[in-house]
This record gives structure tokens, C-alpha cells and sequence, in this order.
């Protein structure tokens, strides 16, 4: 029986059954209907194989036919990913825009990869070199900040036959490889099932910082390279601020943002500022080192399910060259979300809310993709992948399943708080919930290459923050004039620390970013007056006029002070020491 | 195709909103019906399942008084169509885009799916053009900007109806010469509560730019389900084909989410939270947003969805998911109307996610986004410390935290409220705002620059 090409028994939604196409695998996609939409075989029962449909499915119906390609959904990598938009399954939504509108229309298709580009490929290898998975065939100068590395693919081996200088689309040959089952020719693109995680040869505890700039994160709760952490809060609390600063500002070589199942406006933010934001480290704009995944809450719902499984497949092939790459999914509850719909649809037995038993399984997953890495390839290059999901629990509830399976395997959790976000205090990262397993590492590696008082510092102001919670218990049931002075000067401290450390605006182009060594001394400022005061208030000066000091509104300021001109942090210890004094000298 | 002319009556099922309908050929999902009672009336039906020959409908008008032994259905080989016009301006339509006034037949330009398709978001073009309501808590601390959705969350007798009017009726640009127009689309409100906007756009002229789609309490409610959907497919034709800038009210969100909760129920699909489908989010985004801008076009689409939480809880599944959707929201709060105060917005859960881009130099004034702040954070330091007091009592009050206090109620009783016909310019906003921060002393104004300060601090 020829089981190439089936037929449509059943439509419901995203969902459609097909029977016929004896032989095809799970996961394989197919072409469902006239209109020759992408779907993609995700169950598969006797004869009735289960399939979810990329585009509407307004129009299809029993009769109509199902064709197999043979091949799982996949994904095309090779040199034009950088500073592209894609949808869920790699459509990209530029070309789109130029060809079709801009509306995305039913069936609208075109190449991943543009294939009228034309890139130099540079070659390493020599002919004659015995080259291994992973092994650096040749480079593309992708971006003014992305040399893109041309890879033997995993699974392949062999002597170089035939290599040197080519300029092309990614379709040209490089090489020209001869394995142990003959020859094989290696083009510029290769394609990759997008539920398969990318081979690796090792993995490795993570080891390195990965700064943000976020003040907050990098003191408080920082992150690593390869790490993960999950941003749950209810709407307006700051989930999609929080990814976009990253994104913006984390010193990683590759970005990879996914936006699934939210906001248009948001993704078209991300465009249009990114290429005229630069990069801290190199200084060059950040879409040069920026790939898009943009499958917004109005697009189709099968394609956000696989959205992110899109975007850590382009983010692992950056990683598979060696760079440290971090992707940011906003929201994984919408994909939760899908998997939902499409479960339902399935008439699978329903778990907790209505979510599929394996939701756990599924997320866990995706996060153990990430990661701090030895790449295949004979020069053990080593690399990072960190993955930063933004969690939307409906009402802000925390039990909720998908924040719950999430906090179940990532290390970082930033917790936002909608109370925080009303009376403006952002990020509105909970300082007394949140928490970083990484901070030990962090610690470690602050105090040994940034200052030996780092990690004390900061464990001496967290030690004020949660005092300050505990005092505002105290306030709240006997009034503040019941409290000591030294008590309320504390109070004083911890405001600060909120107000002139934590509170970061991301919309000050002063304030949006801060070096770790800017954040150092910013804090090192704010503890110097605490200290002091706390020295004069035992020699007799009033709590009242330490509180109205005019120096405070230079601490207030500090912040602002540019990354450029430390030694404004210096005066300023010293006018705080000086006015602080003056008050016991009277 | 034979299947299109085919009349089955075959009709196995009816339960709820949906039936049945067996042995059928050719028919596709998404796929509209007609379905014929005996009596020769005709209802709408649309394809929500189609499983081998078996078709699952959904009619609009509802199933009551249908025997499957008498009824005939045709499908339609189409999707819910509209046929758009630039002479819909000034008129009124039921939930399928059927002119219920008194006036002529419309001749269609064209048929518009009105599913409609996703914005390529490489195509939109960011909102930040400043829209002046003339409520100053919208203009100064919640700004809304062009293609922007900012829905109102009210509460069941609470005046959102008059706040959505008086938005519609004072809403400009501070621009002009340009082509406005207003897509009302009313699902499952009260006659009375139609009326008054009705009403409200003809004492204003404004009914002239302005088509209304109509669903009231008492119509079919699963038509609610198509009416918005006509509405924006209008809207999308006026912003985009007559280059419109265009404010879309849709009233009531809770009655169409409510019609979709019973479909579902219908079809005995795997609840999400409080019964309402798992699918509600993706269902409503499709909604919201096709609000926006184009890159390249001249019109827009600004969205006030307005929405009534059931027991006034912003944690129910449809305030909680429209908010994941929305560019903000505007709170209506049932404390602010009970103290006479109108409009009611507590401005501190309010939110416009949109406002950093349409304020500043240029766009409103300079100080506009230090005065924001500076406003929000003092007013709820003031509520904070009014909270105190109750516990504590009035002495427990610093000096300071008393000045915060009695700002705090100048600010809801002077600035808050206004007159349901005043339309207060940016500047008068503004003024209004400095005139309350001069209530405290300089320093604690820590959100202004001190260069803003010199120049607005009012001198005394
Ligand atoms: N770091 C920040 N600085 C200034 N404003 C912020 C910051 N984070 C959040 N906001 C404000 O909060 C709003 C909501 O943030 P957003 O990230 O969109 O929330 P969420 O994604 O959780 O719904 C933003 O539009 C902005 O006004
Ligand atoms: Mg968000």
C-alpha cells in the first residue's frame, strides 16, 4: 500500500486526522489540504494519525488530501540567521512582509535562509585533514559581531576531498568529505529536527557570571553562563522589561529571543530598537548579534507550541560554535498554553488544569537544554547556552502548574510582584522571595576578580533587607515612634538600598545598564553612609539630621554617575564622610 | 461542487447551541450554514468540528423551537463574510453585519473573511502618537497612544459607560486634518446602555463617522461570538483601505467571553479555570490584536475593550487573561464612585504599557514623565499612610507622611474627578498636577529634575 499520501477524516481547530499514510513517523511533517498547509504528525493511533496544522484550517475538510515529506520538523542553519524574524516554524517574516503583505496569509512561503545572499566562505580545513562532528570546516564573516563557523554535522566523519574559498548562497558546496560511506558534499546550510537537542561532547557545571547590567540580578540573584531561570509574575509586573534588558544587556555573544504567544507590539519594539542600541561590550548595534523567533498570541497556536523548540534549536547551533548564547522565551506559559489546546483536541487525559500529564516532562526538557558545554569537534571548544523563561501564572497564582514544573528544574527564580510594580518600583523583582542557586559561583568569582568585598557587601545589604521586613511587621502593629534609633536608622539604610540600588529604570539611557564595578562601589557608597551615621549617631548626632542630609540626594543621584567617570564615587564617600562628621563637631 | 446546493436534513443532534448533522459531503471546517426551520425562518450556522460525514454547527441565533426532524441545512462553501462599505459610517448592524435602522441596503466594495489574518509583526509600526482624551488621569498618568488597546475593568454599576463615551467623544490627536472614525460593537448590553451611547454620538455629530454593531441582552447570544469580529473586520477596512484613524469600543468583553464559556460547555471540552476553555487567551488575542498600526499606511486601530469582572476581581480568568493581552488597563473602582467621585480610575493598579513612548518634548511637555512619577509615587505614599492611620491613629503620622496624606485626597477630589464634560487639555493635566505637588515640600519631589522644578513648581 502506497501510504505517501492520505486523506483528511477529521478537523477540529489546529487539529486535523488523517488516515492512509502508513509508514509516516511521529513527529514527521506533512502537507494537509488544497491550500497545502504545514502540519506536523504528533499522534499516531491504528490508521487515524493526529495532526497539528501550522496555519488556520478554515477550509478543510474530510476528503481532502495529506502528504507525507518524509522529514521531522526542521529547521535550516547556516549563515543569515543573525538579525532575522521567524515565525514558530522558521517562516521569515520579513520576506513575508515584502512578499505577501502585511498580513500573514495562508500558505505563504519562502526559504529560511534568503537564498539571493551571497556569503565568502573562508576555509580552515585542508584537504586531506581528518575532520570529525563539529570540526570547523571554513568561516562566513556573518555580522559586523558574528563569524559564522561551517561545521562538519553531527553524525558525519571523514577526509577532506575537496575545500577552498567559495562565495555564494547557502546552498553552494564548501567541501567535499569523504566518509566511510562514500562521499558526501557539505553546503553552508545544514537542517536540524527541532525536538532533538543538538549533540554535545560534555557537559559542565556552570562556572562563569553572565553579567546583565540589572542591578538587582547581578548583586542579588545573579546568573551564569548556561544557566537557568524562570521570571513568573502577573501582567504589569515587568516579565517582558525584564527579558528585553537582557536581552539588550547580557554579556552574552548571541541572543536569541523567542516571543511566544504574546504581544505584536512587542516583537516590533524589539525591532526597532535594537538596531540602534549598541552593544556594551563591542559597541557595535545589538540586532548584530540578535535572532528573532516572534510567534505572537493572534498567530497559530500549533506553530507557538513550536516556537520555542525553533529557537533553541538556532540557539544551540550558535552555542555548537563555541559561543556563549542566551535565548529568552516570552512566555513559556502561552506554550504551556498550546500544548494545552492541542491535548485537549487529542481527547488526552487531562492532568492538572486541564494541562497534559507530561507538561512536566516537556518543560524540564526544554530546560536541560541549556547549559555550559565541551562542543563535538576535535578542538573541544567550549561554549554556553542559558535559557531565561518568562512565566505568566494566571492571577499571579505561584501554585500553578507550569510555574511549579518550572521551579522544579530551573536554578534561578525572580519572582515579580505586582504590589512592587504599583507603586513603581522596578524591576519588581521580590528581593525576600526570589533566590539563585549560582550565587555561591557568582560570589566567587566577584570577590576574585572585581573586589574581595563583594560578596560581603552584599550579604550585609540583603542582611538590612531583611531586617527592614521585619521592622515594617514591627511598624505596622506599634507605629514607627516605637521603634529605637539605631533600628530606624536602619530603616533609613534599606530604603536606600531600594531606592537608589534595586530601583532601575530600564526607560533611563543612564540608568538602564550598570557595569558590575559601577555596581560595586554604587553599594560600597550607599553601606559608607550607613556606617558612618551609625558611628555618629553613638557620638551624639540626631537620627533627624542624618535623615535630612542634602548629601542623600547625591546618593540618590549616584546612580546616574557615568560608567566612564568612576572617581565621582571617591568625592562622594568623601563629601559623605566630611558632612556626616560635621554634624558630631558641632 | 454538489455539496454546495445540497440541502441535508439530517439533523441527529441538538444540544445547547449546537447540532448535528450527519451523512454530509464535501463540507469543510470554519465553513458557514443556513440552516431553515419550518416556519421559513433562517438561522446562521458555522462548522466547528467535521469528523468523517458527520458536521458539528454552531447557530448563532441559538437552537430553541428547532425539531432535527424539520430542519434543512445548506452549507455555504464560504467563512463568515462582511461586505465592507465606506457607506457602514453613520449606520447600525446586528452581530453578522445586518443593518437593523431604517436606511438602505449597503452595496459591498467587497467580502472580507472576518477571521481576518495575523499582523505580520515585521509589518507594525509602534504606536506612539498621543491621544488626548481630556481625563487627566488617562492623558497624564495612563497616556494612550494611537493603535493602542487599553481596555476599562469595571464592575458591574459602575460608570464605565460614560467614561468609554466621553473618551470617544473628546479623543483627538494634537494634529489635524486627518479622517477620524468610531466602530461601536456592543455585545449583550442593556437597550438602555446602548441607548445612552446612541444617544451620546448623535448629540455630538459623532454618529456620522460611526458604525455600530448592536448585540443587545436580550439577542441571540452566541451571535455575540461573530459581532466583534465583524466590527473589527470594518475597523481594519477603514483604518488600512480609507486611510481612518479609527477608536473601536467593544462593550461588554465578560458577555462574549460567557457565550464562548457555553460553547464550550456544549461541546464538553476539558474546562480551564472557572469553566471557561483553555483556549480563551488564544481566542481573545485574535481580538485585541488586531489593533495597531501599519508601517507604510495612514489609518489606525485604537481599541477600548471595556470589561465588567465578575465580583469586582481582577484575578478572574477574563480581566486576568485581557490584561496578558492588553497594552494596560484602566481600573474603575467601586471605593472612588461610592465617595461620588467620577471618573473612578485608581490610577495605581492602571497601567499604560504604551505611555513612555507618546509623552515627552515634542509629543506632550518636557516634565510630563517626571510629573507621572512623581504623582503616582506620592499618592500612594499618602494612601499607604492613610492606611496606617487606620490602624494606628492619626498621631502615629509623621509631619511628612500627613502632608502625604492630605495630598492623597486633594489629589482624588481635584485631580481625579472631573466634570463628565470637561475635557482637559495635557496642559491643564499638568498644571492641575503641579499645583497638588506644590501641596509638598521641594525635597521630597526626588522623581523631578531639579531643572523641572525651578521651571514648574508653582511660586507661592
Ligand atoms: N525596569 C523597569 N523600568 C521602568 N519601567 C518598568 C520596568 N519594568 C517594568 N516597567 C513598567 O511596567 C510595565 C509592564 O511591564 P511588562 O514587562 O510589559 O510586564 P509583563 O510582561 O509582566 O506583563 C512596562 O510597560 C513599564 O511601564
Ligand atoms: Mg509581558
Amino acid at each position: 500500500m502506497n501510504g505517501d499520501k492520505g486523506e483528511v477524516i477529521k478537523v477540529s481547530g489546529p487539529l486535523v486526522i488523517a488516515r492512509g499514510l502508513t509508514g509516516a513517523r511521529m513527529y514527521e511533517m506533512v502537507r494537509v489540504g488544497e491550500a497545502n498547509l504545514f502540519g506536523e504528525i504528533i499522534e499516531i493511533k491504528g490508521d487515524d494519525y493526529s495532526i497539528q496544522v501550522y496555519e488556520e484550517t478554515e477550509g478543510i475538510g474530510p476528503g481532502q488530501p495529506v502528504v507525507r515529506t518524509k522529514e521531522p520538523l526542521s529547521v535550516e542553519l547556516g549563515p543569515g540567521l543573525i538579525r532575522s524574524i521567524y515565525d514558530g516554524v522558521q517562516r521569515p517574516l520579513d520576506t513575508l512582509a515584502q512578499d505577501f503583505g502585511e498580513y500573514i496569509v495562508r500558505g505563504a512561503e519562502r526559504p529560511a535562509l534568503d537564498r539571493s545572499s551571497k556569503w565568502n566562505f573562508n576555509p580552515v580545513a585542508k584537504i586531506g585533514d581528518s575532520v570529525e562532528p563539529g570540526d570547523v570546516l571554513g568561516t562566513v564573516q556573518e555580522s559586523n559581531l558574528v563569524v559564522h563557523k561551517i561545521m562538519v554535522p553531527p553524525g558525519r566523519s571523514g577526509i577532506v576531498k575537496k575545500i577552498g574559498p567559495v562565495t555564494g548562497n547557502v546552498d553552494s558546496e564548501v567541501a567535499v568529505i569523504e566518509g566511510p560511506e562514500g562521499l558526501f558534499s557539505v553546503t553552508m546550510v545544514q537542517r536540524w529536527p527541532v525536538r532533538d537537542p543538538r549533540p554535545v561532547a560534555k557537559k559542565l557545571m556552570p562556572t562563569d557570571p553572565m553579567t546583565t547590567g540589572q542591578r538587582v540580578i547581578d548583586m542579588f540573584f545573579p546568573i551564569t553562563k548556561g544557566g537557568t531561570a524562570c521570571v513568573p509574575g502577573p501582567f504589569g509586573s515587568g516579565k517582558t522589561v525584564v527579558q528585553h534588558q537582557l536581552a539588550k544587556w547580557a554579556d552574552a555573544e548571541i541572543v536569541v529571543y523567542v516571543g511566544c504567544g504574546e504581544r505584536g507590539n512587542e516583537m516590533t519594539d524589539v525591532l526597532m530598537e535594537f538596531p540602534h542600541l549598541k552593544d556594551p561590550a563591542s559597541g557595535e548595534p545589538l540586532m548584530e548579534r540578535t535572532v528573532l523567533v516572534a510567534n505572537t498570541s493572534n498567530m497559530p497556536v500549533a506553530a507557538r507550541e513550536a516556537s520555542v523548540f525553533t529557537g533553541i534549536t538556532i540557539a544551540e547551533y550558535f552555542r555548537d560554535m563555541g559561543y556563549s548564547v542566551a535565548l529568552m522565551a516570552d512566555s513559556t506559559s502561552r506554550w504551556a498554553e498550546a500544548m494545552r489546546e492541542i491535548s485537549g483536541r487529542l481527547e488526552e487525559m487531562p492532568g492538572e488544569e486541564g494541562y497534559p500529564a507530561y507538561l512536566g516532562s516537556r518543560i524540564a526538557s526544554f530546560y536541560e537544554r541549556a547549559g555550559n558545554v565541551i562542543c563535538l569537534g576535535s578542538e573541544k571548544r567550549s561554549a554556553a547556552l542559558s535559557l531565561i523563561g518568562a512565566v505568566s501564572p494566571p492571577g499571579g497564582d505561584l501554585s500553578e502548574p507550569v510555574v511549579q514544573a518550572t521551579l522544579r528544574v530551573v536554578k534561578i527564580f525572580w519572582g515579580l510582584d505586582d504590589k512592587l510594580a504599583f507603586s513603581r518600583h522596578f524591576p519588581a523583582i521580590n528581593w525576600l522571595t526570589s533566590y539563585s542557586l549560582y550565587q555561591n559561583i557568582v560570589d566567587k568569582s566577584a570577590d576574585e576578580h572585581l573586589d574581595a568585598l563583594w560578596s560581603t557587601n552584599r550579604k550585609r545589604a540583603m542582611g538590612m533587607l531583611q531586617r527592614e521586613a521585619e521592622l515594617e511587621e514591627l511598624v505596622r502593629l506599634v507605629g514607627i515612634d516605637a521603634l529605637p534609633y539605631d533600628d530606624r536608622l536602619l530603616l533609613q539604610g534599606a530604603k536606600i538600598i531600594r531606592e537608589d540600588f534595586l530601583h532601575q529604570n530600564a526607560f533611563d539611557e543612564r540608568d538602564t545598564y550598570t557595569s558590575l564595578k559601577k555596581q560595586f562601589m554604587l553599594l560600597k557608597m550607599i553601606l559608607h553612609y550607613y556606617d558612618e551615621a551609625k558611628v555618629a549617631m553613638t557620638a551624639g548626632a540626631t537620627l533627624d539630621s542624618l535623615l535630612s542630609l542634602k548629601v542623600l540626594d547625591d546618593i540618590a543621584r549616584a546612580k546616574l554617575i557615568p560608567e566612564d567617570d568612576p572617581g565621582q564615587f571617591a568625592v562622594l564617600e568623601n563629601r559623605i564622610t566630611e558632612t556626616i562628621r560635621e554634624l558630631t563637631r558641632k | 461542487m454538489a455539496g454546495i446546493t445540497k440541502e441535508y436534513r439530517t439533523v441527529k443532534q441538538v444540544a445547547g447551541p449546537l447540532m448535528l448533522v450527519e451523512g454530509v459531503e464535501g463540507v469543510t471546517y470554519g465553513e458557514l450554514a443556513d440552516i431553515k426551520l419550518q416556519n421559513g425562518m433562517v438561522r446562521r450556522g458555522r462548522v466547528l468540528e467535521i469528523n468523517g460525514d458527520k458536521a458539528m454547527v454552531q447557530v448563532f441565533e441559538g437552537t430553541s423551537g428547532l425539531s432535527p426532524q424539520d430542519v434543512r441545512v445548506k452549507f455555504l462553501a464560504k467563512g463568515m463574510e462582511l461586505g465592507v462599505s465606506i457607506d457602514m459610517l453613520g449606520r447600525v448592524f446586528d452581530g453578522f453585519g445586518r443593518p437593523t435602522d431604517d436606511g438602505p441596503a449597503i452595496i459591498p466594495e467587497k467580502y472580507l473573511n472576518v477571521n481576518g489574518n495575523p499582523m505580520n509583526p515585521f509589518s507594525r509600526d509602534y504606536p506612539n502618537e498621543f491621544i488626548q482624551t481630556g481625563i487627566s488621569t488617562i492623558d497624564l498618568l495612563n497616556t494612550l497612544v494611537r493603535g493602542q488597546k487599553l481596555p476599562l475593568f469595571s464592575g458591574s454599576g459602575l460608570p464605565h459607560s460614560h467614561l468609554a463615551a466621553q473618551i470617544a467623544r473628546q479623543a483627538k490627536v494634537l494634529k489635524t486634518g486627518e479622517k477620524f472614525a468610531v466602530v461601536f460593537a456592543a455585545m449583550g448590553i442593556t437597550f438602555e446602555e446602548s441607548e445612552f451611547f446612541v444617544a451620546d454620538f448623535r448629540r455630538t455629530g459623532a454618529i456620522e463617522r460611526s458604525v455600530l454593531f448592536i448585540n443587545l441582552a436580550d439577542d441571540p447570544p452566541i451571535e455575540r461570538i461573530a459581532l466583534p469580529r465583524m466590527a473589527l473586520t470594518a475597523a481594519e477596512y477603514l483604518a488600512f483601505e480609507k486611510d481612518m484613524h479609527v477608536l473601536v469600543i467593544l462593550i461588554d468583553l465578560t458577555n462574549y467571553c460567557e457565550a464562548l464559556r457555553e460553547i464550550s460547555a456544549a461541546r464538553r471540552e476539558v474546562p480551564g479555570r472557572r469553566g471557561y476553555p483553555g483556549y480563551l487567551y488564544t481566542d481573545l488575542s485574535t481580538l485585541y490584536e488586531r489593533a495597531g498600526r501599519i508601517k507604510g499606511k495612514t489609518g489606525s486601530i485604537t481599541q477600548i475593550p471595556v470589561l465588567t469582572m465578575p465580583e469586582d476581581d481582577k484575578t478572574h480568568p477574563i480581566p486576568d487573561l485581557t490584561g496578558y493581552i492588553t497594552e494596560g488597563q484602566i481600573m474603575i473602582h467601586r471605593g472612588l464612585h461610592t465617595l461620588g467621585i467620577y471618573p473612578p480610575v485608581d490610577v495605581l493598579p492602571s497601567l499604560s504599557r504604551l505611555k513612555d513612548k507618546g509623552i515627552g518634548a515634542g509629543k506632550t511637555r518636557e516634565d510630563h514623565a517626571d510629573v507621572m512619577n512623581q504623582l503616582y509615587s506620592a499618592y500612594a505614599r499618602g494612601k499607604n499612610a492613610k492606611e496606617l492611620a487606620v490602624v494606628l491613629g492619626e498621631s502615629a503620622l509623621s509631619e511628612t507622611d500627613i502632608l502625604f496624606v492630605k495630598f492623597a485626597d486633594a489629589f482624588e477630589d481635584r485631580f481625579v474627578r472631573q466634570g463628565e464634560d470637561e475635557n482637559r487639555t495635557i496642559e491643564e493635566s499638568l498644571r492641575i498636577g503641579w499645583e497638588l505637588l506644590a501641596m509638598l515640600p521641594k525635597n521630597e519631589l526626588k522623581r523631578v529634575r531639579d531643572a523641572y522644578l525651578e521651571k514648574y513648581y508653582p511660586k507661592q
